[in-house]
């Protein structure tokens, strides 16, 4: 009997064998399966180390420094703690902080619940529910750049179409209020957008969700006489819970780094209204030129999402658990 | 008549507190769930200026008590 490949795949993984120069070959033969296994990871590891371990280890170094970014030949000395004492006595930085859980706790519950909700819409399998799967997904697959452009001239009091669909319900004039320029509806204005942009983000991770619930589950439920009620709350919300855990911790650590959206609408106005924190950061090391002290602050950021995130992520194990 | 006799594990030596999972991973979530909470809350500014010793004193504690046998 003859041992020539049978499959497609076996077919090509034996040209590609036989296309592998002799000296590569041999010199792979002779090593051990975790010698290639580190061969391949190497580089990814090399990658992560350049890009991501290395500023992290930067950071913290240049926290405890008085390095100025603009002033790269000046003499670099260590000042202990008091860059961190100084942002966490700062009570601008501390406003700062608070519209950022202000921003992040308004998109995250909003978008959990609009975008679950659309997820069983669509989970439903309607006629054309396709089509509008595809019609739903497409704000998240622009650039928040041109979403940002797009929605300041959504949001223009003269011409803007927002102020005209609210006039219309409401009988407000639409140049009576000014979505960007006023402090209390500003914040508000950036949570629309971010909604508007990242619930199919959460409406795509939960129908991932709702489609891994066997129907024979329902079925059962259905024999046993469930009502529709209780089978969302018995089955669907506990089986998709994993993943609309994932979801929020995606878009809640996506959100504590929010800077494009705000800077492209507000800038962080009026005022310092919707000034979050990645825009005060911005402002310290680009604008005061205080490297040492924004480093401080985005460490001071890092801890909180990287504690957060541990605790999540230890809740979200002992929910797959169940 | 058989003579059945009971018999009984030896009791298991129960690890001291401070290196059990369990309780100390939860200590550490109460911490790092502080800590976050006086970070971003609007009332005291000297609850904000501590949060940071409750969320590294938290983050370091879970990272090392996660590796404990359960």
């Amino acid at each position: 009997m003859t041992d020539a490949p049978s499959t497609i795949a076996e077919r090509s993984a034996e040209v590609l064998v036989r296309s592998t120069p002799t000296v590569i070959a041999r010199r792979v033969r002779g090593l051990s399966d975790r010698a290639i296994a580190w061969l391949f990871i190497t580089p990814t590891i090399a990658l992560l180390l350049a890009i991501n371990i290395f500023p992290l280890i930067w950071a913290v170094y240049l926290s405890f420094t008085n390095f100025r970014a603009n002033r790269p030949n000046a003499e670099i000395t260590g000042v202990g703690l008091r860059n961190y004492q100084r942002v966490l006595n700062d009570p601008d930085i501390w406003i700062a902080m608070q519209t950022t859980a202000h921003f992040v706790f308004w998109t995250i519950l909003l978008q959990t619940v609009i975008g679950f909700s659309l997820a069983y819409l669509i989970d439903r399998k309607f006629r054309g529910h396709a089509f509008w799967t595809t019609v739903i997904l497409i704000p998240m697959m622009l650039s928040p750049a041109v979403v940002g452009n797009f929605w300041r001239f959504l949001y223009q009091p003269q011409i803007g179409l927002f102020n005209y669909i609210v006039s219309y319900f409401s009988g407000i004039p639409p140049s009576s209020f000014e979505m960007l320029g006023s402090v209390s509806l500003a914040p508000w204005a950036i949570i629309i957008v971010d909604t508007w942009m990242w619930t199919p983000y959460v409406m795509l991770i939960c129908l991932a969700g709702l489609r891994s619930i066997p129907d024979y589950i329902y079925e059962a439920a259905e024999v046993d006489r469930a009502s529709a009620w209780r089978q969302f709350w018995s089955i669907t919300v506990p089986m998709a819970l994993p993943f609309i855990m994932l979801a929020v911790l995606f878009r809640g650590i996506e959100n504590f780094k929010m800077f494009d959206m705000v800077m492209l609408l507000t800038g962080g106005g009026p005022g310092s209204t919707t000034e979050v924190a990645s825009i005060t950061l911005k402002r310290e090391a680009f604008e005061s030129w205080l490297t040492g002290r924004s480093s401080a602050f985005a460490i001071i950021l890092f801890v909180a999402v990287f504690g957060l995130a541990n605790i999540y992520v230890k809740a979200l194990n002992k929910v797959k658990q169940r | 008549m058989t003579n059945h006799r009971l018999t009984t594990c030896p009791p298991r030596q129960k690890r001291p507190f401070f290196i059990r999972r369990g309780p100390m991973e939860n200590i550490a979530t109460v911490l790092i769930s502080a800590g976050f909470l006086m970070l971003f809350q609007p009332f005291l500014l000297v609850l904000y200026t501590y949060s940071l010793a409750a969320l590294l004193a938290g983050t370091v504690m879970f990272i090392i008590v996660s590796k404990f046998p359960e």
